[in-house]
C-alpha cells in the first residue's frame, strides 16, 4: 500500500455513492412540480393536454393556430390511441393526484362516473360566457347534481347506416340513399328484414348483411333516453324493455346468419372492411374516417351513407380542466375556444366529427358538407338531421361503457352458436360481477 | 480525493472558522480512526442497502399493501375510500366459476405449451450439438424468437390465426380442409396461444440444453459406441441423464412462466375481448382474470384477491412438490 489515504478516500467515495443511490431511490416520487405539468412563468404559459383517439383537436392544426394567435402560450398535447387505456390511466392519476394534464378529455361513457366520483377534481365551467351554444342534452351530461359543469362538449355521435352500393345492386335492392333510407325508415326490425332479403337474393360470394350484431344492438339501445340505468341511478339493464327488444332483434340477426361475426374496431374488422365481407355497418359519424381509412382507395365510391331507422347517439366527448392546475383560467379559455362553434365546424370539415354545438350544426360549412369517399353523400345533412332526432334526455350510468362491452360479448356468443337464453344469462351474470 | 478531510470538520469538535489546511495531527488521526471503523462496519450494509430498499419499495410493500386491499372493497377511481369486508372477497372468489375456469385454462395452456416446447428444445439442442457448418448462425437464430417482444410476436400470430384472412386457415383451405375459428373455439384458441409461447421459448431452452450437453465428457459417448449403442440409445442413456439438472431447471422455469401467462392471450383476444379471454372465457388465464377485475371492472379489492390466490397456489405447488420429494426419498 503506497498510499493508504488514497485507498481510504476511494472507499469513502464508494460509500458516499451508495448513500447517494439510497437518497436517489428515496427521492423517487418526491418531485416538487405542479400536479398537472402546466406552468406560468415570465409571461409564458404552458398548458398540457391529455387526449385519446381522434378527437381532431391536434390533428386539424387547431393547437398551432391557438399558439400563433396567443403568443406566449405553449400547448403540449399527449394523445392515447385507445380510450380504455387512457381512462384507466386517468383514474389512477386522479386517485394519486399526480401525472395529470391541465386539460383532460372525457368520453361520454365515463361522464357519469366522473360527475359522481371526481367532481371536486375538475374545474367548474358554469356561467362562463360564450358557452351557451351547445345542444341542450350535451352539457347536462357533464353537469353534477348540484349544478357544477365539469367540461365542455366536443363532438357527438349521431348514427346513420353505411352501406355498399355495389352489393345492394347485386342483391336487387335500391342503391339510392334516399330510397335505401326509406327501406327501413322508422323501425330497426325493417333493417333486419332488408337483411333477410339481402341474404336471399345476394349472389356473388360470401358477404354478410352487416358486420356485427353488437353494432345493431348499440344503435337500438342508444336511441332511447333510458338505457342501462334509470333516472334514479338504478341499474335496469335486465328489465328495460328497450334493451330486451334490442337483444331479441340482434339475436335474430345473429342466428339467421346476417352478421359477419366481427368485432368492431378490432383487427379482424379492418380486413373485413378492405375485402368487403359485409354490406352494411351502423355507423356513428366518427366511424366514417375509420371506414374510409381501412376500406382504402380501392373501395372509394362503393360506400354510401343512408339515414338510420331511428336517431341515436353513440359516443362523443368532453374537455375538462383540472381544478388544481396552476393555469386553470388559461386552460378554461383554451377549452372554450376549442369547443367554440367555429372550431367545431373546422374539425367537422377536416375529419367528419359532428359538432356538439347547436350553432355549429347550423353553420353552412357543416350543412353543405359532402363526403367524397362515400359517393358524395351529404353527410352534413344526414348526420345533422340525425342529431336532431337524438332524444333530448339521455340517462347515463356509471358503468355504461363496461355494460356495453359485456353485451357485445354476449351477442358474440350468440353469433357463434350459443343459445340466446344461455348467452343472456351469462351476460347478466357478468354484468352483476362488473358493477358489484 | 480529499473529500474525507475537507468535509470532516462538520462533525469535528472545532466550531467556528475551520482550519482549512488541517487541524492538529491527533485530531486528524482520531477522525480517521472513526471513519475507518465506520467504513469497515457500515460500508457493507451501505453496499447491500440499495437492493433491500428497492426490494422493500417494490416487492415487500406491494405484497403487504395488496393483502390489505384484498380485504377491502376498493375501486380504482377512489383508492382512498376503502370498505372493510374481511375475507368476503376470498369467499366470493372460491365460489366464482370464472376463477376455476381461469385456473383450469392456466393449467391446460401450461401443459400444451410446456411439454412440446421442452421436447422440441431437447431435439434441437441435440441437433445443434453435432459438428456442422455455420453452427453459430443456427445457435443465434434459435435465440431470435426469445429476443422478440411478446407484443410483436403475439400480434403477428394473431394475424396468422385470423379467421377470415389468416395464413393458417388459408393453408387449411388450400388442402381442402374447413377453416378453423381459432379465436372462438376453446381448444384451437388454447393451441394457438400455446404456439406463441412455444415459438418464443423453444430456442432459449434449446440453448440451455446445448450448454449442458457440451459439458458431457466425450469419452462417455466413445464408451457407449464401443458397447454398440446406437445414436438413439446414446441420446437416451448418455445425453439425457447428463443434463438432468438442466431439464429440472427448465421445467421449473416454464412452470413459473405458465402460471404468469398474460400478454399472449390478451393480445390474441384483441381489446376488451382479450381481457375476458374470449367471449366465453375460453382462454382466460389467472393473469387475465386479475386484469379484468382490476382494469375492466375497476375493483381493486377483488383484483388483489386474485393476485393473492395465485401466490398461495404457487406456495401450494411448492409444498406438494416437497412432500412428494420427501416421500420418494423415503421409499427409495
Amino acid at each position: 500500500m503506497k498510499n493508504p489515504g488514497l485507498l481510504r478516500s476511494k472507499r469513502t467515495v464508494a460509500a458516499l455513492a451508495a448513500a447517494g443511490a439510497l437518497t436517489l431511490v428515496a427521492a423517487c416520487g418526491g418531485g416538487g412540480e405542479s400536479v398537472t405539468g402546466g406552468s406560468k412563468k415570465d409571461g409564458k404559459v404552458t398548458i398540457t393536454m391529455g387526449l385519446f383517439g381522434v378527437m381532431g383537436i391536434e390533428e386539424t392544426g387547431l393547437l398551432e393556430r391557438y399558439e400563433k394567435e396567443n403568443p406566449g402560450v405553449d400547448i403540449k398535447a399527449e394523445i392515447a390511441g385507445d380510450e380504455q387505456t387512457y381512462y384507466t390511466a386517468l383514474q389512477t392519476r386522479l386517485a394519486a393526484g399526480k401525472g395529470l394534464k391541465d386539460i383532460q378529455g372525457i368520453e361520454i361513457a365515463r361522464a357519469k362516473e366522473i360527475t359522481e366520483t371526481q367532481a371536486d377534481k375538475f374545474a367548474d365551467f358554469s356561467g362562463m360566457t360564450g358557452t351557451d351554444h351547445f345542444l341542450p342534452w350535451k352539457q347536462s351530461q357533464i353537469t353534477t347534481s348540484d349544478g357544477k359543469v365539469l367540461g365542455l362538449g366536443t363532438d357527438i355521435g349521431p348514427m346513420a347506416v353505411c352501406y355498399r352500393k355495389d352489393y345492394f345492386e347485386k342483391a336487387g335492392l335500391p342503391t339510392d340513399r334516399e330510397e335505401v333510407g326509406k327501406l327501413w325508415e322508422g323501425d330497426w326490425s325493417k333493417y333486419v328484414e332488408v337483411g333477410r332479403t339481402f341474404k336471399k337474393n345476394f349472389k356473388g360470394g360470401k358477404v354478410a348483411f352487416t358486420d356485427s350484431a353488437s353494432g345493431l344492438f348499440n344503435a337500438m339501445v342508444y336511441g332511447h333516453s333510458e338505457q342501462y340505468y334509470n333516472e334514479k341511478g338504478d341499474l335496469i339493464h335486465d328489465k328495460n324493455p328497450v334493451v330486451k327488444e334490442a337483444w331479441t332483434l340482434s339475436s335474430d340477426a345473429a342466428e339467421e346468419g346476417l352478421t359477419a361475426k366481427l368485432r368492431q374496431f378490432q383487427p379482424g374488422w379492418d380486413p373485413g372492411l378492405s375485402n368487403g365481407t359485409f354490406a352494411t355497418a351502423v355507423c356513428p359519424a366518427w366511424m366514417l374516417s375509420h371506414i374510409s381509412e381501412k376500406a382504402g382507395d380501392k373501395n372509394k365510391g362503393k360506400w354510401d351513407v343512408a339515414r338510420a331507422p331511428k336517431g341515436a347517439n353513440w359516443g362523443g366527448s368532453f374537455l375538462g380542466v383540472i381544478e388544481d392546475s396552476p393555469v386553470k383560467e388559461e386552460a378554461k379559455k383554451l377549452v372554450a375556444w376549442l369547443t367554440a362553434p367555429e372550431q367545431q365546424a373546422h374539425i367537422f370539415k377536416e375529419l367528419g366529427n359532428i359538432p356538439s354545438s347547436e350553432k355549429a350544426l347550423k353553420a353552412p360549412d357543416v350543412t353543405n358538407a359532402k363526403s367524397e369517399y362515400f359517393s358524395d353523400a351529404p353527410i352534413g345533412q344526414i348526420f345533422g338531421a340525425a342529431a336532431q332526432e337524438i332524444p333530448d334526455k339521455q340517462v347515463l350510468g356509471r358503468k355504461d361503457g363496461t355494460i356495453k362491452d359485456i353485451f357485445s360479448q354476449g351477442l358474440a356468443l350468440v353469433e357463434q352458436g350459443t343459445a340466446r337464453d344461455k348467452a343472456w344469462a351469462t351476460t347478466m351474470e357478468r354484468i352483476e360481477k362488473a358493477v358489484g | 480525493m480529499a473529500i474525507s478531510t475537507t468535509h470532516a470538520p462538520a462533525g469535528g469538535e472545532s466550531p467556528g472558522p475551520a482550519p482549512r489546511t488541517g487541524g492538529t495531527g491527533t485530531e486528524r488521526r482520531r477522525l480517521g480512526a472513526l471513519l475507518h471503523k465506520l467504513d469497515i462496519k457500515g460500508a457493507p450494509y451501505a453496499f447491500v442497502a440499495p437492493f433491500f430498499v428497492i426490494f422493500a419499495a417494490f416487492s415487500f410493500y406491494p405484497l403487504v399493501y395488496t393483502s390489505y386491499i384484498s380485504l377491502n372493497r376498493v375501486e380504482l377511481a377512489t383508492l382512498d375510500v376503502m370498505e372493510w369486508v374481511a375475507f368476503d372477497n376470498y369467499v366470493e372468489l372460491w365460489g366464482d366459476e370464472r376463477f376455476w375456469n381461469a385456473l383450469a385454462n392456466t393449467i391446460t395452456i401450461g401443459i400444451i405449451s410446456t411439454v412440446p416446447q421442452l421436447l422440441m428444445a431437447l431435439g434441437i439442442a441435440h441437433l445443434l450439438n453435432y459438428r456442422m457448418r455455420a453452427s453459430l448462425f443456427f445457435r443465434v437464430a434459435s435465440l431470435v424468437p426469445y429476443a422478440t417482444s411478446v407484443g410483436a410476436a403475439a400480434l403477428v400470430f394473431t394475424m396468422i390465426f385470423e379467421r377470415d384472412f389468416g395464413m393458417v386457415n388459408w393453408a387449411l383451405g388450400s388442402i381442402g380442409l374447413d377453416p378453423v375459428n381459432w379465436e372462438h373455439d376453446k381448444w384451437p384458441a388454447q393451441i394457438a396461444i400455446s404456439t406463441i409461447v412455444i415459438w418464443r421459448w423453444t430456442g432459449y431452452n434449446a440453448l440451455l440444453y446445448l450448454a449442458a450437453m457440451q459439458a458431457i465428457p466425450a469419452d462417455r459417448y466413445e464408451a457407449a459406441s464401443l458397447d454398440g449403442a446406437s445414436r438413439w440409445q446414446q441420446f437416451i442413456h448418455v445425453t439425457v441423464p447428463g443434463i438432468r439438472s438442466t431439464i429440472v431447471f427448465t421445467i421449473v422455469l416454464s412452470t413459473i412462466g405458465a402460471t404468469q401467462l398474460f400478454g399472449e392471450p390478451l393480445i390474441f383476444g384483441q381489446g376488451p375481448n382479450g381481457i375476458t379471454g374470449g367471449a366465453d372465457n375460453q382462454y382466460q388465464t389467472l393473469g387475465l382474470l386479475l386484469y379484468e377485475e382490476g382494469w375492466k371492472n375497476y375493483q381493486m379489492g377483488r383484483a388483489a384477491t386474485v393476485a393473492w390466490a395465485m401466490f398461495l397456489l404457487l406456495i401450494l405447488v411448492f409444498v406438494v412438490q416437497r412432500l412428494i420429494k420427501r416421500l420418494r426419498s423415503r421409499t427409495s
